[in-house]
Parts: C-alpha cells; structure tokens; sequence
C-alpha cells in the first residue's frame, strides 16, 4: 500500500459517495477535487453541474473558481445563472449537493458568513453564495472538510445553511421534503447524522486514526455509532488520479499569468 | 440607442456620484478596465451591487470609492478573503461600508425581477438560515393559492449596469458568449448601461438563433475595450490569470501596498493596457 497523507483520505473517500447516477451541484475547493476524482474513477458519467451555470462538464483540470473557462469548454452546455437557480435547483433536478465551509456544528449547518457578530464581526468570511438553496434544494447533502476545534464547534456564530437545525424533525417542521446533509466526509472520518437525533457521529474511521485525535480535534464531545467500520486505505489507482489532477491543476494555475504585474 | 463611445466618455456620461452601480460578470467577462475608468475618474458614494464582488469590488472598496454593497459571495474566488473589502468591514478603512447580504439564488431572482419590471422576486429560499435576521429587505409572500410561504427580496435596479462582452456590431448590437452569467439581466434591469466589447466588427453574425444577444435599442453606450476584461477572461479570446488572482492576495493584504500598487496600475494606466496584459496571458498558455 502506498503512503497517503490525511487530505488526501479525505478527496478519495469523499469521491467514493458519488455514483454515476447523480446529477451533482458542485461546490469549489475540496468539492470539486473529490467529484472529479469520483468522475475520473469508478463514475465515468455523473453529471457536475457548478453555479456559473456549466452543466455536465468535465474539466482536465480542477477549476480555481466555479466559473474558469475550463468548464464552460468541457460542458454539455451552460446557462445563465437566474435558469441554473430557478430551474436547475428550485425545480428539484439536483440530487446531491457537494459543500464545504468554514465552521460547522453538531447538526452539520454550516457557517461561512461571520465570525463573531454579524454587524462588527472579527472576521468577515466570504458570505453564503449559493449554499442555502443548495442546502435546501439538492435531494440530500454531502459535506467535506477537515476535523478541527475551529471548524467544528459547538456553537455556530452564524447559519448561514441549515442542515438538520436543532436536529430532530427540523427539517419536515420548515416543510422541507429533501434530506440533508446525510455524510460528512473528514480528513480522520465519516460522520453521519444518526437516526433521530440527527446529530453527526462517527460511522468510519480512517485507517491509522485513533479515536482520541478525533475527540480531540472536535469543538463538541464526539460521539461514535455503535457499529464503526475502517474506511478502505486508498487505492494505487484513486491516488494515482488524485495526484495527476491535482499536478495538472498547479501547472496550469501557475502557468497562466503574465510577467508584469496587471490590472 | 447605444452609442459608441471611448471608455472614458462613456464613464463620463453614464456613472455619477451616489450611483447604484452593478458591474457584473460570474467570474466570465468582468468589466476591469471599466471599473479602473470609474476609479481614474473619482466617482463616489457609489452603491455597489454584484453577486460575486471580487477583485475588482475590492479595489473599488479599497480606494473609498463605494459607500456601501449589495453581495451574495465575496471572496477572491479559490483564493481566500478579499482584504480591502474585510479592512472595510472590520476596520471602517478607508471608509465604513453598509452591506445588504442575499443567496445567489436572491440576487439572481431580484435581477430577473428587475428585468422583467416587477417590484420583488420571490423563491424558496433561506430555510432555516441566518440572513433574513439581519437584513430587512428580506420578507416573505404567502402564495394566494396554496398558503406556501416563499421568500421575498426586493428587485435590483442600477442607476448603471456595467458588463464586458465579446464584440458588437456599428450600430452597438451586443454578443455574449460562455458562462453568461445575470449579465443580460442586470442591463435589462438598469436605468443605463455601459458594455465594453473585444472588438466591433461590420456584422455580429450571432453563431446560433439563440445567442445571447442584448440590442443596441436596450444598450446605452458601447467602448472598444479590448482586453477590457483582463485578469478574468473572454471566451474565444484569452484565458483567466488565476496566476494573478492568486498574487492579489499578496498585494490587497496591506494597504501601502494595494495603495502602491492602483496608483501604478490603475490611476496612472490607461484602458489601452489592458489589451497588452491580456495578450501575454494568451502568449503564456499557447
């Protein structure tokens, strides 16, 4: 077995979740690695839709932002972006949603607007973008990012997408009929909302993680389901597909600026 | 009917101080060097509007030319923060900013609204999320015929639109081509509108019946810009300098050097550059 590093875990298990049946709203950054390895392995035809309006594209290389030309060039074709939100997303086309974010919490809502209060934050974060009609929108939810006390805490500053709410039925209470976040894919583990609670907990483990670092590295006290299985090791070929994507991505975003500085 | 115009008449005549400004482009085709022209000309108190206010947000924020934002993503996309607009909201430097938050979804629908000359757009929007606490122009609709509650914003309509596209034609016809983004919108919603072009050529020869096409009778003035949309990009022109979205984050983080570096690349250029920049982002990748 090759050596992988913890980020890299993450991108390949996160790429196992998606099959060739989903029609996949992609977010930037660690969402868009994982669902084009997912693409570029075991799921040669999802559909990868980003909010620029790019439906069905597949890019050589990972995009910087959900609007690089790479994935209008490699799209089955583009729209503007009132029809991707109104007919594409409201309409209820979407299966899944791929999100990523700053902070999250136990009830995997998703913060990526303020920390600290909204009116004189300590830092302003980028705001919601697309994320709450994804949230609420997609057939269900997947989320990735990496465990840590800042980013999982135990209490939001701001929601800037609902996932579960206050857990339980919040969701059917707000008259929501899809599901919600149902994984979310760490650098050390997967977490699942459980059942009725709706509270994440840990139904994986990476190979060579210990339980310890995960409580550790959570906001919250952790909880672990009854029956936690190991998540496969990577394989050559899902490694092997993630460094080539990810090598083509540096050699282009490096190779494309001009000597001087402009504009 | 749009006429065509130098980029600093068309500036002249169509921006003033207190506008509500939008200069859109989803990531494709944003107007740089009409922005930098609103910066050489000292407008202020402008209201800016734009779902993605990036780079070119944050250097009209940074140089206190914007009194306030109307936004759904602001960042420096794949990148990380933008530093001007963050020095503004968390520092009032160089000036406080007022911010009005949506979701994508909110400011598309309110600029299709604009378009279409209602007064509100309304989705399924905002469920269970934070921001309609703290922004009042978020309501709420009861639909009068199946007692849905749906989400309600108010319609964007800029004093100006401003949008950068890949040619025009002599009478300032205008094609779009690639990701489009709300940019047919926003024109359509705006009182007046400025569209920089690549190039204007004797005919548009749209390539399909259904290209995006904005009529010189909707359009109020057109400037030859090429390169006009330098470090994003053009389709079918030249591609998007992520190199340099990367290195903005180097030069917006400190103010001495983002102020160094508009008086370089900004106050003392003119839109001519942008051509030259552009050509050697096309030279690197062929």
């Amino acid at each position: 077995m090759t050596d992988f590093t913890p980020t890299e875990m993450m991108t390949i298990a996160a790429a196992r979740e998606l099959s060739n049946d989903d029609v996949c709203f992609v977010g930037i950054g660690a969402p868009s690695a994982a669902c084009n390895v997912a693409r570029l392995t075991h799921a040669p035809d999802i559909t990868l839709i980003y909010e620029s309006g790019t439906v069905g594209t597949k890019p050589d290389v990972l995009p910087l932002s959900i609007g690089d030309g790479e994935l209008c060039d490699t799209a089955l074709f583009t729209v503007s972006v009132p029809e991707m939100f109104r007919y594409w997303l409201q309409g209820g086309r979407i299966t899944t949603g791929f999100l990523g974010g700053a902070q999250i919490d136990r009830f995997a809502n998703l913060n990526t607007t303020v920390v600290g209060p909204y009116d004189q934050p300590k830092v302003r974060l980028p705001g919601g973008g697309g994320a709450p009609e994804i949230a609420s929108n997609c057939g269900r939810i997947f989320i990735t990012m990496a465990l840590s006390k800042r980013g999982f805490v135990e209490k939001l500053p701001f929601v800037t997408s609902m996932g579960h709410g206050e857990g339980g039925n919040t969701r059917e209470r707000l008259g929501l009929k899809t599901k919600g976040p149902t994984r979310v894919i760490t650098d050390l583990c997967i977490l699942e909302p459980a059942p009725e609670t709706k509270e994440l907990t840990v139904v994986s483990i990476h190979p060579g993680v210990g339980r310890e670092q995960i409580v550790e590295s959570c906001g919250w006290p952790i909880k672990f389901a009854e029956t936690v299985i190991e998540t496969p090791a990577p394989t050559e070929t899902e490694l092997s597909v993630l460094r080539d994507i990810n090598a083509r991505t540096r050699k282009a975003h490096e190779g494309t600026g001009p000597g001087k500085e402009a504009a | 009917m749009a006429r065509i115009l130098s980029l600093a008449e068309a500036v002249a005549e169509n921006v003033r101080d207190g506008d509500t400004v939008a200069m859109e482009g989803f990531t494709h085709l944003i107007p740089y060097a009409a922005g930098h022209e609103v910066i050489r000309q000292g407008r202020k108190d402008l209201f800016l509007v734009r779902m993605t206010p990036d780079i070119l947000y944050d250097q009209l924020i940074g140089v206190g030319a914007a009194r306030g934002m109307k936004f759904s993503w602001g960042g420096n996309p794949g990148v990380g923060s933008l530093h001007r607009f963050r020095d503004a909201v968390e520092n009032q430097w160089p000036r406080p900013l007022e911010i009005e938050e949506h979701s994508h979804a909110a400011m598309a629908n309110a600029y299709e609204a604009g378009a279409a000359n209602l007064p509100f757009a309304m989705l399924r929007g905002y469920i269970g999320a934070d921001l309609p606490k703290v922004n009042p122009n978020i309501k709420s609709v009861t639909c009068p015929f199946t007692q849905e509650v749906l989400a309600a914003v108010p319609a964007i309509r800029p004093d100006v639109t401003i949008i950068h596209a890949q040619r025009a034609d002599r009478k300032g016809n205008v094609l779009l081509e690639g990701i489009v983004g709300v940019q047919k919108e926003a024109v359509l919603a705006a009182r007046r509108s400025i569209v920089t072009v690549e190039e204007i050529v004797d005919e548009l020869s749209p390539p399909s019946p259904n290209s995006v096409v904005l009529p010189a009778w909707a359009v109020t003035a057109v400037a030859h810009v090429p390169g006009g949309a330098f470090p994003s990009y053009a389709h079918g022109y030249y591609p998007r300098s992520n190199a340099f979205y990367l290195r903005w984050d180097e030069i917006a983080r400190d103010r001495e050097s983002f102020t160094a570096w508009i008086k370089e690349n900004v106050l003392d250029a003119r839109p001519e550059d942008f051509a030259r920049y552009a050509a050697q982002t096309s030279a690197k990748v062929a």
